[in-house]
């Protein structure tokens, strides 16, 4: 029973053991794109854990006992299990194999086991996707120190049981003890820019164009919502950068190496206005999109960062990806019947595109 | 803010000076007081993509011929469903054009005789093209064949002797008619295939829109596109002779000598007899090639102005001699277009997709070399001996005293030099002195001011309320006019240190403006500087060796500027509306290709 497990260690066998993030970033790592080095703590450690304290059977019928009409009992029962766990031991084989794990990370990024991680959950459940999941967990940013890491493990786990998370998985009908959670252990990114990529134009479906949303500091700013991002539109064949709007992006979050945190701060306005992304970055972003979709064979929804600790050429990271589902899903519905040859060439005529906007 | 008409025609008046004008061109061009609610009701836009400077009298021809034989296409051979031809008219000076379509209520019957007659031309295409090829090279021929002399002091005996009983004056006159008409005939097959090669093209293009909204425009073009070019052959053939010079050991005496010069040194030795061979050579067809477009007679042809070729062939030279490879990329850029197709491709949703885009792909790939070569062969070659032959025929005139300089007939417009030739044939005959001597000086001079006040006052964009919307194929498909763009017109430009057109070929530089007005003031540009003018000719393809970019006023995507530049993989924004007075020379300027905008950096 492996409780932890490399990104580049791990076999497609392996895959079901890492939820849909660790499964993302260990296929990518094999594939040999950038991904930021690191771990998973596997589905194994958490059922050990589960098992090994007793606390399954006591969450599962705490859950199933959740009266859902009264909200307040809801989130009362969400916070004591999420205390139950926060609260625990882990079981000694499967915390000393974490911790061995990271000291073996630090020696790799050649950190004196003060490496700063982050720690993230990665959710799984029979036949769902990760999609579905998608933002339901919780990120745990600029972690340092084997007994952090311990910590935030349990954090991640207790993020299963949030009352959003828990509601979430009544309204969808999945089963409780299906669902399962590893937990991703990586060497922390110092972006300097980060933000995500779509290898379709979420507008309007457009599989030619990569959408590009970027801010200053570390990705949260973008996903959160909190700034409004730097956007870009490119040709996927052209590498033609078709729209860049540039934003006035007030804050950003960044590492800060004393105080060992993140911080949210605010961006000095004549660089709140610059583009985040060079033309050369954004070329960059999509380069690694193309990459990325065709590894996976269908549209992705991808996170990056670009890193300020590392020189250029080498400093894009991918920190995420998982395949896009809104236009994926509907396309199919939709094939318009094509007009061939003189008809075609007729239709074009009479009715020009150029002329339907 | 923004208007939403245009002004009229009958409220554009002409600038101080040129009163006169309207007796210069064809009373069929001009508006006419009477038709005002007539014309009034129709959308006028100017046509600088083709004429962007006031014509002589004479020169109207182009537009008369061109723009009807688009027409008699549309209208009388394929019946284009929605659309008829292009009306026509020449105002202060300039020309501005007005696109006929078909009421809604009669597109669906013509319809089975497009079908019959278009589609017999597509599936015949290459047969057709052949026998196109054969019917203008006949015309060139006989172009060249007509003979424009002097009537002799007295009737030769052969053919008095022989029962003429007609004498050369009425040669001569047939001669001038037998001129207009073969121009008017290689004008006919202009637009044999061009039509149908656009229709094809917007196709394939409004597939690709439809399947990705956001393909840039460049990118449908790149797939299409052809690879071995006739327009780009006579710059080819200038490094051709580059290589030759070097290989032969004489490259010295082309660097170190003008043309005139350096042709008479080379005669002089073996190996430069061996170029020399080479150079007259290449000279027919590939010098019958013009720094403008054709539609002017003031356009020059590398074979009447040899400095011209000489010059590209010295920098091309130098070129050489500093090491650079001066190759045009052919295999790469084939490679590229592959990769582009293929990716694109790749992208559609099913195979029901797939097959639609080669089939499209296919007929516009079938139809484009001649959208790409036409203009090799009408504009270039049977026009520049056109005008060629105008020259020959004016000589006869100046050599007896009607003007002084060749170029004044064109002052004329062609029904006028009809009577020219007769008072010339008529004086001859009576055994009286000519009139036009004493006459048309002064009347040339009289013109001359007129057109010179003309062009004083740029042409306007358009004329009166245009359309809700664009829909008449060919305003799209050959000039590039969309909805967009008559209203950015309309919108006038408040920021005058950005502006917008299409993103005609990627990049983005920054360098200083050289505002070029015409060809002639081509040798200005100075190596670096970015080109900005209302519109370009391929034929300047060799400056584009030493400019970083190019803006126009006018043009589209497929536009002769952009393809070019395309090629010299120059970034390119074309149809700005109004970069050539926006932008002043020395103005440091950011050209980005990719997005279609131009910004003015630093005023000059």
């Amino acid at each position: 029973m492996k409780h932890t497990l490399f990104f580049k260690d791990a076999t497609p066998n392996d895959y079901v053991l890492l939820g849909g993030k660790g499964a993302s970033l260990a296929s990518m790592t094999c594939a040999n794109l950038p991904v930021p080095i690191g771990f998973c703590v596997t589905t194994h450690a958490y059922e050990a854990f589960l098992h090994d304290s007793g606390h399954g059977e006591t969450i599962f019928q705490k859950v199933a006992s959740i009266p859902f009409e009264k909200v307040s009992e809801l989130d009362a029962i969400s916070a004591q299990i999420r205390q139950l766990i926060i609260a625990s031991e882990l079981p000694a084989e499967v915390a000393e194999s974490i911790k061995q794990s990271y000291r073996a990370l630090c020696e790799l990024c050649n950190a004196n086991d003060d490496l700063p991680v982050a720690v993230r959950s990665s959710a799984t459940a029979e036949d769902l996707p990760d999609a579905s999941f998608a933002g339901q967990q919780d990120t745990y940013l600029w972690v340092v120190g084997e007994e952090a890491v311990l910590e935030h493990v349990r954090k991640c786990w207790a993020s299963l049981f949030t009352s959003r998370a828990i509601n979430y998985r009544r309204d969808q009908k999945i089963v409780e003890n299906e669902v399962l959670m590893s937990v991703v252990v990586q060497k922390m990114v110092n972006a300097r820019t980060a933000g995500v990529a779509m290898t379709l134009n979420p507008t309007n479906g457009d599989r030619s164009t990569i959408a590009i949303d970027a801010a200053w500091g570390l990705g949260e700013a973008v996903v959160s919502g909190e700034v409004t991002p730097d956007n870009y539109l490119v040709d996927k064949v052209m590498m033609h950068i078709v729209k860049a709007n540039i934003q006035h992006k007030h804050i950003e979050h960044v590492p800060d190496k004393v105080s060992r945190k993140v911080l949210t701060r605010e961006v000095p306005e004549d660089r709140a206005s610059q583009p985040s992304l060079t033309e050369s970055e954004v070329k960059e972003v999509c380069r690694m999109a193309k990459i990325i979709e065709k590894h996976y064979k269908c549209p992705q929804d991808i996170e990056w960062a670009i890193d300020a600790d590392l020189p250029e050429g080498q400093n894009f990271t991918l920190l995420q990806s998982r395949p896009e589902t809104v236009w994926s899903q509907k396309k199919t519905a939709t094939a318009p019947a094509f007009k061939m040859g003189m008809e075609g060439l007729v239709g074009s005529l009479i009715n020009p595109l150029a002329s339907k906007k | 803010m923004s208007a939403t008409k245009f002004i009229s025609p009958y409220d554009d008046k002409a600038p101080a000076g040129s009163e006169g004008w309207r007796e210069l061109y064809p009373y069929y061009m001009l508006f006419h007081d009477n038709l005002k609610e007539r014309e009034e009701a129709k959308f006028f836009f100017c046509d600088s993509q083709h004429w962007p400077n006031v014509f002589k009298p004479f020169d109207a021809i182009t537009v008369e011929f061109f723009v009807r034989c688009l027409g008699a296409y549309n209208t009388r051979q394929w019946l284009i469903p929605p659309a008829n031809g292009v009306d026509f008219k020449i105002h202060n000076g300039y020309c501005y054009m007005s696109p006929v379509g078909v009421s809604p209520e009669l597109i669906g019957d013509r319809v089975p005789q497009f079908l019959e007659r278009a589609g017999h031309y597509f599936m015949n295409w290459n047969d057709l093209l052949d026998n196109w090829h054969q019917k203008v090279q006949r015309v060139i021929k006989d172009m060249e064949t007509l003979k424009f002399e002097p009537l002799p002091d007295v009737i030769s005996i052969e053919d008095v002797k022989g029962g003429v009983g007609t004498d050369p004056s009425l040669q001569l006159s047939q001669n001038y008619n037998r001129l207009i008409e073969l121009c008017y005939e290689v004008c006919m097959y202009h637009f044999e295939f061009l039509n149908l090669g656009y229709a094809a093209y917007l196709d394939f293009f409004g597939f690709c829109k439809e399947s990705f909204p956001n393909i840039p425009d460049l990118a449908v073009a790149k797939m299409v596109q052809g690879i071995e070019v006739d327009l780009f052959r006579p710059d080819e053939e200038i490094r051709k002779l580059a290589k030759l010079a070097i290989e032969l050991n004489v490259s010295a005496v082309v660097l170190e000598n003008d043309v005139n010069d350096a042709l008479s040194a080379l005669a002089t030795s073996e190996n430069g007899q061996q170029w020399l061979a080479a150079w007259e050579a290449a000279k027919n067809p590939w010098f019958n090639f013009t720094s403008g477009n054709g539609m002017y007679s003031s356009d020059k042809y590398w074979r009447d102005h040899l400095d011209i070729p000489f010059g590209y062939l010295k920098t091309y030279t130098g070129r050489l001699l500093k090491g650079e490879n001066i190759d045009r990329p052919t295999e790469a850029i084939a490679a590229e277009r592959e990769r582009i197709t293929e990716e694109y491709r790749d992208l559609l949703p099913n195979d029901e997709a797939i097959a639609a885009f080669e089939g499209k792909l296919g007929l516009a790939r079938l139809v484009f070399p001649y959208v790409e070569n036409h203009n090799f062969y009408i504009e270039h070659w049977s026009l520049g001996v056109f005008w060629r032959k105008m020259r020959e025929l004016s000589a006869i005139f100046q050599k007896a005293g009607f003007w002084s300089d060749v170029e004044d007939i064109f002052y004329f417009r062609r029904e006028e030099i009809w009577q020219i030739i007769f008072d010339y044939g008529n004086a001859w005959a009576i055994g009286v002195p000519y009139i036009g001597p004493d006459y048309l000086p002064q009347e040339i001079e009289r013109r001359k001011g007129i057109l010179a006040a003309l062009a004083t006052a740029p042409p306007k964009p358009a004329y009166n309320e245009p359309p809700a919307v664009i829909t008449e194929p060919f305003t799209i498909m050959l000039w590039g006019i969309t909805t967009e763009s008559v209203q950015s017109w309309l919108g006038g430009s408040d920021d005058t240190s950005s502006l917008k057109g299409m993103a005609a070929s990627p990049g983005v530089v920054e360098g200083r403006a050289r505002v070029i007005t015409s060809a002639e003031d081509l040798d200005q540009l100075v190596e670096g500087e970015i080109l900005v003018t209302r519109v370009t000719a391929p034929s300047w393809a060799p400056v584009f060796g030493k400019i970083k970019a190019t803006v126009t006023d006018i043009g589209g995507m497929m536009s002769h500027a952009a393809i070019v530049c395309r090629e010299y993989g120059l970034p390119a924004v074309t149809g700005t509306g109004s970069a050539s007075t926006a932008i002043k020379t020395g103005d440091l300027i950011k050209v980005n290709g990719s997005s279609g905008e131009v910004l003015i950096v630093e005023a000059a």
